[in-house]
Protein backbone atom coordinates (compact mmCIF):
# COMPACT_ATOMS: atom_id res chain seq x y z
CA UNK A 1 0.00 0.00 0.00
CA UNK A 2 1.22 3.71 -1.25
CA UNK A 3 1.03 6.36 1.27
CA UNK A 4 2.45 9.51 2.13
CA UNK A 5 4.27 9.64 5.69
CA UNK A 6 2.99 12.74 6.25
CA UNK A 7 -0.72 12.42 4.62
CA UNK A 8 -2.83 10.95 7.23
CA UNK A 9 -7.08 10.88 8.32
CA UNK A 10 -5.66 10.30 12.07
CA UNK A 11 -6.19 14.09 13.85
CA UNK A 12 -3.39 13.18 17.12
CA UNK A 13 -0.79 12.47 13.35
CA UNK A 14 -1.86 16.32 11.74
CA UNK A 15 0.74 18.74 12.69
CA UNK A 16 -0.39 21.28 15.09
CA UNK A 17 -2.40 24.43 13.97
CA UNK A 18 -3.66 26.95 16.12
CA UNK A 19 -6.91 27.86 16.01
CA UNK A 20 -7.58 30.96 14.80
CA UNK A 21 -9.19 33.04 17.17
CA UNK A 22 -12.85 33.96 15.29
CA UNK A 23 -14.29 37.32 14.50
CA UNK A 24 -17.50 38.16 15.62
CA UNK A 25 -18.66 38.19 12.19
CA UNK A 26 -17.55 34.33 11.31
CA UNK A 27 -19.25 32.99 14.30
CA UNK A 28 -22.22 34.10 12.72
CA UNK A 29 -22.08 31.16 10.81
CA UNK A 30 -22.79 29.07 13.06
CA UNK A 31 -26.03 29.91 13.75
CA UNK A 32 -26.80 28.34 10.63
CA UNK A 33 -26.53 25.22 12.24
CA UNK A 34 -28.82 25.42 14.63
CA UNK A 35 -32.12 25.91 12.32
CA UNK A 36 -31.06 22.95 10.74
CA UNK A 37 -30.80 21.18 13.79
CA UNK A 38 -34.18 22.39 14.98
CA UNK A 39 -35.32 21.21 11.62
CA UNK A 40 -33.72 17.70 11.70
CA UNK A 41 -35.36 17.44 15.15
CA UNK A 42 -38.85 18.51 13.85
CA UNK A 43 -39.30 16.09 10.85
CA UNK A 44 -37.87 13.30 13.33
CA UNK A 45 -40.51 13.75 15.10
CA UNK A 46 -43.24 13.69 12.19
CA UNK A 47 -41.92 10.68 11.11
CA UNK A 48 -42.15 9.50 14.59
CA UNK A 49 -45.39 10.14 14.94
CA UNK A 50 -46.60 8.27 11.45
CA UNK A 51 -49.73 9.71 11.36
CA UNK A 52 -51.09 11.69 8.40
CA UNK A 53 -54.77 13.40 9.61
CA UNK A 54 -53.01 16.10 12.24
CA UNK A 55 -50.64 19.01 10.47
CA UNK A 56 -46.87 18.09 10.74
CA UNK A 57 -44.93 19.00 14.00
CA UNK A 58 -43.30 21.93 11.92
CA UNK A 59 -46.35 23.37 10.93
CA UNK A 60 -48.20 23.03 14.56
CA UNK A 61 -44.91 24.93 15.06
CA UNK A 62 -45.54 27.59 12.21
CA UNK A 63 -48.72 28.20 13.76
CA UNK A 64 -47.67 28.77 16.91
CA UNK A 65 -44.76 30.25 16.66
CA UNK A 66 -46.01 33.74 17.11
CA UNK A 67 -47.57 33.55 20.25
CA UNK A 68 -44.32 31.88 21.40
CA UNK A 69 -42.31 34.86 20.16
CA UNK A 70 -44.74 37.12 22.01
CA UNK A 71 -44.16 35.35 25.19
CA UNK A 72 -40.17 35.24 24.21
CA UNK A 73 -40.35 39.41 24.26
CA UNK A 74 -42.16 39.29 27.42
CA UNK A 75 -39.15 37.47 28.83
CA UNK A 76 -37.27 39.66 27.16
CA UNK A 77 -39.11 42.81 28.99
CA UNK A 78 -39.05 41.23 32.34
CA UNK A 79 -35.08 40.68 31.79
CA UNK A 80 -34.66 44.02 31.51
CA UNK A 81 -36.77 45.57 33.94
CA UNK A 82 -34.78 42.93 36.44
CA UNK A 83 -31.73 44.06 35.34
CA UNK A 84 -32.31 47.85 35.65
CA UNK A 85 -33.91 47.53 38.76
CA UNK A 86 -31.29 45.07 40.17
CA UNK A 87 -28.57 47.60 38.76
CA UNK A 88 -29.95 50.65 40.31
CA UNK A 89 -30.06 48.83 43.92
CA UNK A 90 -27.00 46.86 43.25
CA UNK A 91 -25.18 50.15 42.24
CA UNK A 92 -26.31 51.47 46.06
CA UNK A 93 -25.35 48.26 47.85
CA UNK A 94 -21.91 48.28 46.24
CA UNK A 95 -21.21 51.51 47.09
CA UNK A 96 -22.69 50.87 50.39
CA UNK A 97 -20.20 48.34 51.08
CA UNK A 98 -16.96 50.56 50.40
CA UNK A 99 -18.62 52.96 52.69
CA UNK A 100 -16.24 54.00 55.72
CA UNK A 101 -19.47 54.18 57.97
CA UNK A 102 -19.06 50.76 59.50
CA UNK A 103 -22.91 50.25 59.87
CA UNK A 104 -23.23 50.76 56.43
CA UNK A 105 -20.97 48.88 54.95
CA UNK A 106 -21.76 45.67 57.30
CA UNK A 107 -25.05 45.93 56.32
CA UNK A 108 -24.65 46.53 52.53
CA UNK A 109 -22.33 43.45 52.98
CA UNK A 110 -24.84 41.44 54.59
CA UNK A 111 -27.81 42.27 52.13
CA UNK A 112 -25.22 41.28 49.55
CA UNK A 113 -24.21 37.95 50.62
CA UNK A 114 -27.79 37.38 51.90
CA UNK A 115 -28.89 37.44 48.15
CA UNK A 116 -25.86 36.34 46.45
CA UNK A 117 -26.36 33.04 48.09
CA UNK A 118 -30.06 32.35 47.88
CA UNK A 119 -31.52 30.17 45.09
CA UNK A 120 -33.19 32.43 42.32
CA UNK A 121 -36.00 30.39 42.49
CA UNK A 122 -36.67 30.65 46.25
CA UNK A 123 -36.39 34.40 45.67
CA UNK A 124 -39.31 34.27 42.94
CA UNK A 125 -41.57 32.33 45.30
CA UNK A 126 -40.93 34.90 48.12
CA UNK A 127 -41.26 37.86 46.14
CA UNK A 128 -44.63 36.08 44.65
CA UNK A 129 -46.21 35.21 48.02
CA UNK A 130 -45.05 38.18 49.84
CA UNK A 131 -45.48 41.34 47.92
CA UNK A 132 -49.04 42.12 47.92
CA UNK A 133 -51.09 42.07 44.50
CA UNK A 134 -51.35 45.84 44.70
CA UNK A 135 -50.04 48.80 46.86
CA UNK A 136 -51.36 52.24 47.40
CA UNK A 137 -49.39 55.07 47.12
CA UNK A 138 -50.01 58.30 48.11
CA UNK A 139 -53.58 57.61 47.58
CA UNK A 140 -53.26 56.19 43.85
CA UNK A 141 -53.40 52.31 43.84
CA UNK A 142 -50.82 50.66 41.89
CA UNK A 143 -51.92 47.23 40.99
CA UNK A 144 -48.63 44.72 41.20
CA UNK A 145 -49.44 41.60 38.59
CA UNK A 146 -47.75 38.69 38.65
CA UNK A 147 -45.33 39.67 36.11
CA UNK A 148 -44.23 42.99 37.91
CA UNK A 149 -43.84 40.36 41.05
CA UNK A 150 -41.52 38.35 39.46
CA UNK A 151 -39.48 41.17 37.71
CA UNK A 152 -39.00 42.37 41.12
CA UNK A 153 -38.28 38.38 42.58
CA UNK A 154 -35.61 38.15 40.04
CA UNK A 155 -34.09 41.80 40.47
CA UNK A 156 -33.11 40.90 44.30
CA UNK A 157 -30.25 38.18 43.06
CA UNK A 158 -29.33 40.64 39.94
CA UNK A 159 -28.95 43.26 42.72
CA UNK A 160 -26.54 41.28 44.97
CA UNK A 161 -24.58 40.28 42.09
CA UNK A 162 -24.04 44.09 40.90
CA UNK A 163 -23.20 44.69 43.94
CA UNK A 164 -20.38 42.12 44.46
CA UNK A 165 -19.26 43.66 40.77
CA UNK A 166 -18.90 46.69 41.77
CA UNK A 167 -16.83 46.05 45.34
CA UNK A 168 -14.70 43.91 43.64
CA UNK A 169 -14.14 46.36 39.96
CA UNK A 170 -12.87 48.46 42.98
CA UNK A 171 -10.85 46.73 44.78
CA UNK A 172 -9.23 45.89 41.72
CA UNK A 173 -8.16 49.29 40.83
CA UNK A 174 -4.43 49.81 41.52
CA UNK A 175 -4.32 51.28 45.01
CA UNK A 176 -2.12 53.88 43.73
CA UNK A 177 -4.81 55.73 42.15
CA UNK A 178 -6.65 55.89 45.61
CA UNK A 179 -3.27 57.56 47.30
CA UNK A 180 -2.84 60.03 44.07
CA UNK A 181 -6.05 61.35 44.36
CA UNK A 182 -5.84 61.42 48.59
CA UNK A 183 -2.03 63.21 48.05
CA UNK A 184 -4.32 65.75 45.67
CA UNK A 185 -6.28 66.87 48.52
CA UNK A 186 -10.00 65.14 46.48
CA UNK A 187 -12.37 64.03 49.47
CA UNK A 188 -13.07 60.41 49.45
CA UNK A 189 -16.41 60.92 48.14
CA UNK A 190 -14.76 63.15 44.74
CA UNK A 191 -12.36 60.54 44.55
CA UNK A 192 -14.73 57.47 43.90
CA UNK A 193 -16.72 59.76 41.58
CA UNK A 194 -14.24 60.91 39.69
CA UNK A 195 -11.70 58.85 39.72
CA UNK A 196 -12.43 55.21 40.69
CA UNK A 197 -15.42 54.56 39.01
CA UNK A 198 -15.14 56.28 35.97
CA UNK A 199 -12.10 53.80 35.43
CA UNK A 200 -13.91 50.95 36.99
CA UNK A 201 -17.06 51.07 34.25
CA UNK A 202 -15.02 49.35 31.68
CA UNK A 203 -13.87 46.72 34.11
CA UNK A 204 -17.63 45.97 35.17
CA UNK A 205 -19.23 45.75 31.84
CA UNK A 206 -18.17 42.27 30.82
CA UNK A 207 -19.32 40.67 33.74
CA UNK A 208 -22.58 42.61 33.97
CA UNK A 209 -23.22 41.32 30.60
CA UNK A 210 -22.69 38.16 31.38
CA UNK A 211 -24.66 38.50 34.18
CA UNK A 212 -27.67 40.33 32.35
CA UNK A 213 -27.92 36.88 29.87
CA UNK A 214 -27.90 34.41 33.10
CA UNK A 215 -30.55 36.66 33.76
CA UNK A 216 -32.57 36.38 30.74
CA UNK A 217 -31.73 32.85 30.89
CA UNK A 218 -33.38 32.35 34.22
CA UNK A 219 -36.52 34.46 33.62
CA UNK A 220 -37.97 30.85 32.18
CA UNK A 221 -38.43 30.61 36.45
CA UNK A 222 -41.08 32.35 36.01
CA UNK A 223 -43.12 29.66 34.11
CA UNK A 224 -43.17 28.26 37.24
CA UNK A 225 -45.06 31.05 39.41
CA UNK A 226 -47.53 30.95 36.60
CA UNK A 227 -46.73 33.95 34.34
CA UNK A 228 -47.26 33.94 30.76
CA UNK A 229 -44.07 33.86 29.24
CA UNK A 230 -42.68 31.68 26.61
CA UNK A 231 -42.25 28.44 28.78
CA UNK A 232 -45.68 28.59 30.16
CA UNK A 233 -46.90 29.60 26.55
CA UNK A 234 -45.10 26.53 25.28
CA UNK A 235 -46.80 24.55 27.87
CA UNK A 236 -50.09 25.91 27.14
CA UNK A 237 -49.59 25.33 23.71
CA UNK A 238 -48.99 21.82 23.95
CA UNK A 239 -51.81 21.20 25.83
CA UNK A 240 -53.89 22.95 23.35
CA UNK A 241 -52.62 20.11 20.69
CA UNK A 242 -53.69 17.48 22.51
CA UNK A 243 -50.57 16.69 24.21
CA UNK A 244 -48.70 15.20 21.34
CA UNK A 245 -45.83 13.39 22.25
CA UNK A 246 -44.16 14.43 18.87
CA UNK A 247 -44.08 18.15 19.53
CA UNK A 248 -42.46 18.24 22.63
CA UNK A 249 -38.89 18.04 20.71
CA UNK A 250 -40.15 20.59 18.04
CA UNK A 251 -41.02 23.04 20.36
CA UNK A 252 -39.17 23.09 23.43
CA UNK A 253 -36.12 22.88 20.66
CA UNK A 254 -37.06 26.15 19.61
CA UNK A 255 -37.38 27.54 22.55
CA UNK A 256 -33.78 26.50 22.89
CA UNK A 257 -33.27 28.40 19.81
CA UNK A 258 -34.64 31.80 20.56
CA UNK A 259 -32.79 31.98 23.88
CA UNK A 260 -29.93 30.87 21.71
CA UNK A 261 -30.37 33.59 19.05
CA UNK A 262 -30.62 36.18 21.74
CA UNK A 263 -27.79 35.11 24.38
CA UNK A 264 -25.19 33.56 22.24
CA UNK A 265 -24.34 37.49 21.06
CA UNK A 266 -24.10 38.81 24.04
CA UNK A 267 -22.10 36.06 25.27
CA UNK A 268 -19.42 36.92 22.19
CA UNK A 269 -19.94 40.60 22.65
CA UNK A 270 -18.59 40.02 26.67
CA UNK A 271 -15.46 38.00 25.37
CA UNK A 272 -14.93 40.52 23.10
CA UNK A 273 -14.75 43.43 25.63
CA UNK A 274 -13.31 41.39 28.05
CA UNK A 275 -10.41 41.01 25.73
CA UNK A 276 -10.18 44.32 24.97
CA UNK A 277 -10.27 45.69 28.08
CA UNK A 278 -7.22 42.84 29.00
CA UNK A 279 -5.22 44.91 26.32
CA UNK A 280 -5.60 48.38 27.32
CA UNK A 281 -5.21 47.95 31.74
CA UNK B 1 2.46 81.29 51.60
CA UNK B 2 3.46 83.13 54.76
CA UNK B 3 5.72 81.11 57.06
CA UNK B 4 8.67 82.27 59.30
CA UNK B 5 11.56 80.92 57.92
CA UNK B 6 13.42 80.88 60.60
CA UNK B 7 11.59 77.96 61.61
CA UNK B 8 11.85 74.49 59.49
CA UNK B 9 9.13 74.44 57.52
CA UNK B 10 8.72 69.97 58.00
CA UNK B 11 9.86 69.49 61.38
CA UNK B 12 9.79 65.54 62.29
CA UNK B 13 10.55 64.50 65.79
CA UNK B 14 10.88 60.51 67.25
CA UNK B 15 8.64 59.39 64.84
CA UNK B 16 7.89 55.54 65.13
CA UNK B 17 5.98 53.44 63.01
CA UNK B 18 5.21 49.80 62.87
CA UNK B 19 2.87 47.58 60.37
CA UNK B 20 1.39 44.92 62.79
CA UNK B 21 4.34 43.70 64.61
CA UNK B 22 6.90 44.65 62.18
CA UNK B 23 8.76 48.16 63.39
CA UNK B 24 9.68 50.02 60.29
CA UNK B 25 10.55 53.70 61.55
CA UNK B 26 12.63 53.60 65.24
CA UNK B 27 12.86 57.17 66.29
CA UNK B 28 13.43 59.42 63.20
CA UNK B 29 13.86 63.20 63.21
CA UNK B 30 14.54 65.60 60.21
CA UNK B 31 13.81 69.27 59.80
CA UNK B 32 13.56 70.75 56.42
CA UNK B 33 13.98 74.49 55.61
CA UNK B 34 11.69 76.31 53.21
CA UNK B 35 13.47 75.79 50.11
CA UNK B 36 15.65 72.72 50.85
CA UNK B 37 16.36 70.02 48.66
CA UNK B 38 16.57 66.61 51.06
CA UNK B 39 17.71 63.83 49.86
CA UNK B 40 16.33 60.06 51.82
CA UNK B 41 18.88 57.41 50.90
CA UNK B 42 19.19 53.75 51.93
CA UNK B 43 18.94 50.05 51.40
CA UNK B 44 15.38 48.81 50.70
CA UNK B 45 13.15 48.40 53.72
CA UNK B 46 15.12 50.70 55.76
CA UNK B 47 11.71 53.03 56.09
CA UNK B 48 12.88 55.98 53.61
CA UNK B 49 9.32 55.57 51.46
CA UNK B 50 6.92 54.83 54.57
CA UNK B 51 8.52 57.86 56.14
CA UNK B 52 7.41 60.20 54.03
CA UNK B 53 4.26 58.73 52.91
CA UNK B 54 4.06 59.68 56.57
CA UNK B 55 4.41 63.93 55.86
CA UNK B 56 1.32 63.93 53.67
CA UNK B 57 -0.76 61.79 56.15
CA UNK B 58 -0.86 58.83 53.77
CA UNK B 59 0.58 57.08 56.69
CA UNK B 60 -0.07 57.61 59.88
CA UNK B 61 2.15 57.07 62.67
CA UNK B 62 2.51 55.20 66.42
CA UNK B 63 4.09 58.15 68.42
CA UNK B 64 6.50 60.99 67.70
CA UNK B 65 5.82 64.24 65.91
CA UNK B 66 5.46 65.63 62.45
CA UNK B 67 4.86 69.66 62.08
CA UNK B 68 4.27 70.85 58.72
CA UNK B 69 4.19 74.46 58.98
CA UNK B 70 3.36 74.06 62.76
CA UNK B 71 0.23 72.27 61.95
CA UNK B 72 0.69 68.45 63.41
CA UNK B 73 0.27 65.74 61.49
CA UNK B 74 0.27 63.23 64.01
CA UNK B 75 -3.79 64.79 65.27
CA UNK B 76 -6.75 62.82 65.05
CA UNK B 77 -8.41 65.44 64.27
CA UNK B 78 -6.01 66.64 61.50
CA UNK B 79 -7.81 68.06 58.49
CA UNK B 80 -6.05 65.97 55.96
CA UNK B 81 -7.37 67.14 53.27
CA UNK B 82 -5.93 70.81 54.34
CA UNK B 83 -3.17 69.40 54.83
CA UNK B 84 -2.46 67.95 51.61
CA UNK B 85 -2.96 71.09 49.59
CA UNK B 86 0.49 71.91 51.17
CA UNK B 87 2.16 69.09 50.95
CA UNK B 88 2.37 67.50 47.26
CA UNK B 89 3.71 64.23 46.49
CA UNK B 90 4.91 62.15 43.07
CA UNK B 91 5.02 58.34 43.17
CA UNK B 92 7.58 55.71 41.26
CA UNK B 93 4.29 54.18 39.80
CA UNK B 94 3.30 57.91 38.27
CA UNK B 95 -0.37 57.25 39.34
CA UNK B 96 -1.85 59.30 36.65
CA UNK B 97 -5.29 58.80 36.35
CA UNK B 98 -5.83 56.48 33.12
CA UNK B 99 -9.23 57.63 32.10
CA UNK B 100 -8.09 62.03 31.57
CA UNK B 101 -5.88 63.44 29.32
CA UNK B 102 -2.73 65.19 30.40
CA UNK B 103 -4.86 68.22 30.58
CA UNK B 104 -6.85 66.53 32.89
CA UNK B 105 -4.94 65.28 34.86
CA UNK B 106 -3.42 68.16 35.97
CA UNK B 107 -6.40 70.75 36.01
CA UNK B 108 -8.57 68.30 37.67
CA UNK B 109 -7.37 68.43 41.31
CA UNK B 110 -7.76 72.85 40.97
CA UNK B 111 -10.73 72.62 39.56
CA UNK B 112 -12.40 70.53 42.04
CA UNK B 113 -10.44 70.65 45.48
CA UNK B 114 -9.95 74.24 45.09
CA UNK B 115 -12.47 75.69 43.23
CA UNK B 116 -10.27 77.32 40.79
CA UNK B 117 -12.58 78.77 38.01
CA UNK B 118 -12.00 75.93 34.51
CA UNK B 119 -10.41 78.84 32.80
CA UNK B 120 -7.85 79.99 35.22
CA UNK B 121 -7.06 76.41 35.99
CA UNK B 122 -6.88 74.73 32.14
CA UNK B 123 -4.34 77.90 31.08
CA UNK B 124 -2.06 77.34 34.78
CA UNK B 125 -2.10 73.38 33.61
CA UNK B 126 -1.16 74.15 29.98
CA UNK B 127 1.80 76.72 31.60
CA UNK B 128 2.79 74.10 33.67
CA UNK B 129 2.62 71.19 31.15
CA UNK B 130 4.92 73.89 28.77
CA UNK B 131 7.47 73.88 32.17
CA UNK B 132 7.91 70.13 32.26
CA UNK B 133 8.10 70.39 28.34
CA UNK B 134 5.22 68.45 27.97
CA UNK B 135 3.23 71.08 25.49
CA UNK B 136 2.85 68.83 22.65
CA UNK B 137 1.26 65.91 25.17
CA UNK B 138 -1.98 68.40 26.25
CA UNK B 139 -4.25 65.79 25.00
CA UNK B 140 -2.62 62.37 25.40
CA UNK B 141 -3.67 59.62 27.56
CA UNK B 142 -1.27 58.28 30.36
CA UNK B 143 -1.47 55.02 28.27
CA UNK B 144 0.23 57.06 25.24
CA UNK B 145 3.10 58.80 26.96
CA UNK B 146 6.51 57.04 27.78
CA UNK B 147 7.32 56.50 31.72
CA UNK B 148 9.64 59.58 31.79
CA UNK B 149 6.78 61.65 29.88
CA UNK B 150 3.73 60.07 32.17
CA UNK B 151 6.04 61.13 35.50
CA UNK B 152 6.53 64.80 33.95
CA UNK B 153 2.77 65.05 34.04
CA UNK B 154 2.54 63.58 37.31
CA UNK B 155 4.98 66.20 38.29
CA UNK B 156 2.71 68.94 37.05
CA UNK B 157 -0.22 67.63 38.06
CA UNK B 158 1.43 67.89 42.21
CA UNK B 159 2.99 71.70 41.17
CA UNK B 160 -0.77 72.49 39.81
CA UNK B 161 -2.09 72.84 43.27
CA UNK B 162 0.58 75.02 44.45
CA UNK B 163 1.98 73.35 47.19
CA UNK B 164 4.85 74.45 49.60
CA UNK B 165 7.03 71.24 49.56
CA UNK B 166 6.41 68.33 47.62
CA UNK B 167 7.59 64.34 48.16
CA UNK B 168 9.49 62.37 45.76
CA UNK B 169 9.21 59.06 46.37
CA UNK B 170 11.64 57.09 44.24
CA UNK B 171 10.21 59.01 41.15
CA UNK B 172 12.78 57.21 38.91
CA UNK B 173 13.15 54.02 40.29
CA UNK B 174 10.19 52.76 37.76
CA UNK B 175 11.88 54.29 34.39
CA UNK B 176 13.84 53.05 31.54
CA UNK B 177 17.34 54.76 31.82
CA UNK B 178 16.97 57.39 28.89
CA UNK B 179 14.09 58.70 30.29
CA UNK B 180 15.40 59.23 34.12
CA UNK B 181 17.15 62.33 33.17
CA UNK B 182 14.31 64.44 31.81
CA UNK B 183 12.69 63.88 35.22
CA UNK B 184 15.70 64.32 37.22
CA UNK B 185 16.25 67.62 35.53
CA UNK B 186 12.22 68.32 36.23
CA UNK B 187 13.01 68.18 39.56
CA UNK B 188 16.13 70.24 39.27
CA UNK B 189 14.43 72.95 37.46
CA UNK B 190 11.90 73.18 40.62
CA UNK B 191 14.64 73.10 43.35
CA UNK B 192 16.52 75.79 41.39
CA UNK B 193 12.91 77.90 41.42
CA UNK B 194 13.17 77.61 45.26
CA UNK B 195 10.42 74.73 45.47
CA UNK B 196 11.04 72.38 49.08
CA UNK B 197 11.48 69.25 47.95
CA UNK B 198 11.92 65.86 50.15
CA UNK B 199 13.25 62.85 47.53
CA UNK B 200 13.72 58.95 48.38
CA UNK B 201 16.18 58.29 45.95
CA UNK B 202 18.50 55.67 44.54
CA UNK B 203 20.28 58.29 42.11
CA UNK B 204 23.09 59.19 44.32
CA UNK B 205 24.66 61.26 41.33
CA UNK B 206 21.52 63.86 41.74
CA UNK B 207 21.78 63.72 45.30
CA UNK B 208 25.20 65.01 45.23
CA UNK B 209 24.95 67.23 42.87
CA UNK B 210 21.00 68.81 43.92
CA UNK B 211 20.42 68.26 47.36
CA UNK B 212 21.52 70.46 50.67
CA UNK B 213 21.06 67.51 52.98
CA UNK B 214 21.63 63.96 52.37
CA UNK B 215 20.33 61.38 55.48
CA UNK B 216 21.52 58.08 55.11
CA UNK B 217 18.29 55.55 57.13
CA UNK B 218 18.77 51.75 57.70
CA UNK B 219 17.00 49.77 60.03
CA UNK B 220 14.39 52.49 60.77
CA UNK B 221 16.96 54.65 62.04
CA UNK B 222 18.34 57.76 60.35
CA UNK B 223 22.52 56.30 60.63
CA UNK B 224 23.89 59.41 59.29
CA UNK B 225 23.47 63.02 57.41
CA UNK B 226 25.26 66.01 56.21
CA UNK B 227 25.73 68.10 53.04
CA UNK B 228 26.37 65.97 50.15
CA UNK B 229 30.21 66.66 49.87
CA UNK B 230 30.80 65.61 53.61
CA UNK B 231 28.40 63.00 53.00
CA UNK B 232 29.96 61.21 50.25
CA UNK B 233 33.27 61.82 50.95
CA UNK B 234 33.78 61.39 54.72
CA UNK B 235 30.91 59.35 56.09
CA UNK B 236 31.87 58.03 59.25
CA UNK B 237 29.23 54.83 59.96
CA UNK B 238 30.59 51.96 58.62
CA UNK B 239 26.84 51.38 57.83
CA UNK B 240 26.83 54.05 55.11
CA UNK B 241 30.44 53.29 54.02
CA UNK B 242 29.27 49.79 53.01
CA UNK B 243 26.09 51.20 51.12
CA UNK B 244 28.12 53.47 49.70
CA UNK B 245 30.84 51.62 48.40
CA UNK B 246 27.92 49.14 46.88
CA UNK B 247 26.38 52.40 44.87
CA UNK B 248 29.06 54.04 43.54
Amino acid sequence: MKHHPYKTDLPVMLPFKPVETESFGSTIKLWYVVPILALILGTSAIAQSGSDIRLGALQTLMRWMPLLLQGFIFNVLISVMAMAIGTGLGAALGIGQLSLNRFVRSSSWLLTQFFRNAPWLVLLFFAMFLLPFEVNVFGIIIPLPDWVKATIGLALPVMANVSEIIRGAVLSLPSGQWEAAESLAYSRRQTLWLIILPQCLKRMLPPWMNLYAILTMATVLASIVGVSEVMTLTGEALAAEGGRPDLLAPFYAFVLLIFFVYCYPIARLTVRLERKFSVIN
Amino acid sequence: MNWDETKPMVSIKDVYKSFGTLEVLKGVSLDVMKGEVICIIGPSGSGKSTLIRCINGLNDIQSGSILVEGQEVNDPELNKLELRKKVGMVFQQYNLFPHKTALENVMMAPIRVLKHDKEIAQKAAIKLLRKVGLEDKVNAYPGEMSGGQQQRVAIARSLAMNPDVILFDEVTAALDPETVNEVLLTIKKLAEDGMTCILVTHEMGFAREVADHIYFTDGGLIVEHGNPKKFFENAKDPRTKEFLSQIL
